[in-house]
């Protein structure tokens, strides 16, 4: 446990400092290189530019799945758009009608401004108006395969049981290695994290939040479809699991945990005329699901947008001449397979730190007092 | 930054997402591995300890045994050693009992003999009187065939007869 917990650090360390290291290294490689070529700067400029469109369009939201392009033309799969507007009411159309600035029913989607690459619809007074808008966009998409194959996973594995006698003979294969990762969670983090008494009715829930953002994590490395998209690091994801452990922690916390926060042992005069205690404990209660929150989202995005950055290098470079193309795409390669690596460390570590912080909070929230 | 700002749609689909998920999971999923992996491992250990146990019985059947056949052995080298003596002292009985039998029969014997012996001397006796009788028979008629030897037998009767008397009054 303690040899874990060093790799751990060490681990979520260089994960933290990567991004910021190989960051400026980029972008001193591409000031050099703007030195060189005057002509080219500009183009590089220019392509800049483009990337940092494209980095944001893969790390964010789309309404439509866009796969490749494939002989000029974008191979999409539409996904539909469900909005409601204040005045037309309800509207559900594919993402295809609302492509390349087509306006479908009043909506289209904003090119520039505050709701940029959303579905928006004119006012009276000509300002863009945003919609509630639910429509079922690549994340959904992702989302919902994610949940799907997390539960064929789980239920493949647990059909296994019911064919046979667990009490007489072990599961291999497939069984086995799902049976393994449910049972080094539940046993090495759930169990110790919360407690021997009451981590049984805790398991479920955290032992689906992990393999939920570890199965998303992986997919998201995946650089085609159904992969690639950016689902754990989109912050309405992070947001509801965070939210999910927050409800958990509050919701049954019992008496010494409420205790704790409303009337904690210190003297008097921190807690009583001005609750400056209790301030304190209430930031605390919010910063943990916050800081879940945060940790999640930052990690996997930053994260892609490095594996992004990374291989939009080898398309910013072809301008400046094929040595430095070549040699650029050689060293992009290089960095694009230990980022790879590294992603896929960070993907466990994640999930497993999301699990054990939840794991550790719940495990406060339903402690005894104890002397 | 958009990137920053959670997205309503995304937020309602993941709620519901993951609701389901959860759901589906908490019910048939995870509760039924690690229930039978749980269930699994009490069975392990069970039979580990029936194994202990087991083992245990068996030592102390083993001790149990070595225990009787001592006790066995012990028992009969007893039971020998009594045999043994009983054996003597039947042995020294009988002996004894035999050499009062033969004394008694060898008593018997000698005391029969000498009855016999007595007996026969009796016979003897007998014989010899009656033989004696005849012969004084035939001794006092030759004397007494003649005068003067019945005379003198009469004088040596009544001689003997005051010689008697004569003891006898002395």
């Amino acid at each position: 446990m303690r040899v874990l917990k060093y790799i751990l650090a060490v681990a979520l360390a260089f994960a933290a400092m990567s991004p910021y290291a190989f960051g400026s290294g980029f972008s001193s490689s591409q000031e050099s290189e703007s030195l060189q070529e005057l002509a080219a700067s500009e183009q590089a400029q220019e392509a800049e530019v483009n990337v940092g469109e494209l980095l944001f369009g893969h790390i964010g939201d789309s309404y439509g799945w866009h796969i490749t392009d494939w002989g000029g033309k974008h191979v999409t799969i539409p996904l539909p758009c469900i909005v409601y507007s204040r005045t037309s009411g309800w509207h559900c159309f594919m993402s295809t009608k609302v492509e390349h600035g087509h306006e479908y029913e009043g909506f289209f989607i904003a090119i520039e401004g505050k709701y940029k690459d959303k579905i928006v619809e004119r006012g009276s007074d000509g300002e863009y108006i945003r919609p509630f808008d639910i429509s079922v966009t690549k994340n959904v998409c992702s989302l919902i395969f994610t949940g799907l194959l997390l539960i064929a996973l789980v239920l493949g594995a647990a059909r296994w049981y019911r064919r046979h006698d667990a009490s007489q003979e072990a599961p291999g294969g497939f069984a086995g290695l799902v049976e393994m990762m449910v049972m080094m969670v539940n046993d090495d983090l759930i169990r110790p994290s919360v407690g021997e008494k009451e981590y049984r009715k805790y398991a479920p829930y955290l032992l689906t939040a992990f393999f939920f953002i570890f199965i998303s994590n992986l997919l998201g490395i995946v650089p085609f479809f159904p992969g690639g998209a950016n689902v754990t690091g989109n912050i309405a994801v992070t947001m509801v699991l965070a939210l999910c452990t927050f409800v958990a922690v509050n919701l049954f916390g019992n008496r010494h945990y409420w205790k704790e926060i409303l009337w904690p042992d210190v003297p008097l005069f921190l807690k009583f005329p001005i609750p400056i205690m209790q301030t304190i404990e209430l930031f605390g209660l919010i910063a943990k699901p916050f800081s879940l929150m945060v940790r999640l989202f930052a990690n996997i995005m930053a994260g892609h947008a490095m594996i992004l950055g990374l291989v939009s290098v080898i398309f910013v470079t072809v301008k400046l001449g094929p040595v430095i193309n070549g040699s650029m795409t050689a060293i992009t390669m290089l960095f694009g397979v230990f980022m790879d690596c590294l992603e896929l460390l960070v993907a466990f570590i994640q999930a497993y730190v999301f699990t054990m912080l939840s794991a550790v909070f719940i495990g406060m929230s339903r402690q005894e007092h104890e002397i | 930054m958009n990137l920053l700002l959670p997205e309503s749609g995304l937020l309602f689909w993941m709620t519901i997402i993951f609701a389901i998920v959860f759901f589906v999971l908490a019910k048939f999923g995870f509760p039924v591995i690690t229930g039978m992996v749980e269930k699994r491992s009490r069975r392990i250990n069970e039979s580990l300890e029936a194994a202990r146990v087991a083992e245990e019985a068996i030592e102390n059947l083993n001790r149990t045994r070595e225990q009787v056949l001592t006790e066995t052995r012990t028992e009969q080298d007893r039971l020998i050693k009594e045999a043994a003596a009983e054996r003597d002292l039947f042995m020294q009985q009988a002996r004894e009992q035999a050499r009062e039998e033969a004394d008694r029969i060898l008593m018997e014997a000698r005391e029969k003999i000498r009855q016999e012996k007595e007996d026969a001397l009796r016979d003897i006796r007998r014989e010899v009187a009656v033989v004696s009788m005849a012969v004084a028979e035939k001794v006092v008629r030759k004397e007494l065939s003649s005068a003067k030897g019945q005379q003198e037998l009469l004088d040596r009767l009544v001689e003997e007869m005051t010689e008697k008397s004569d003891t006898a009054a002395s």
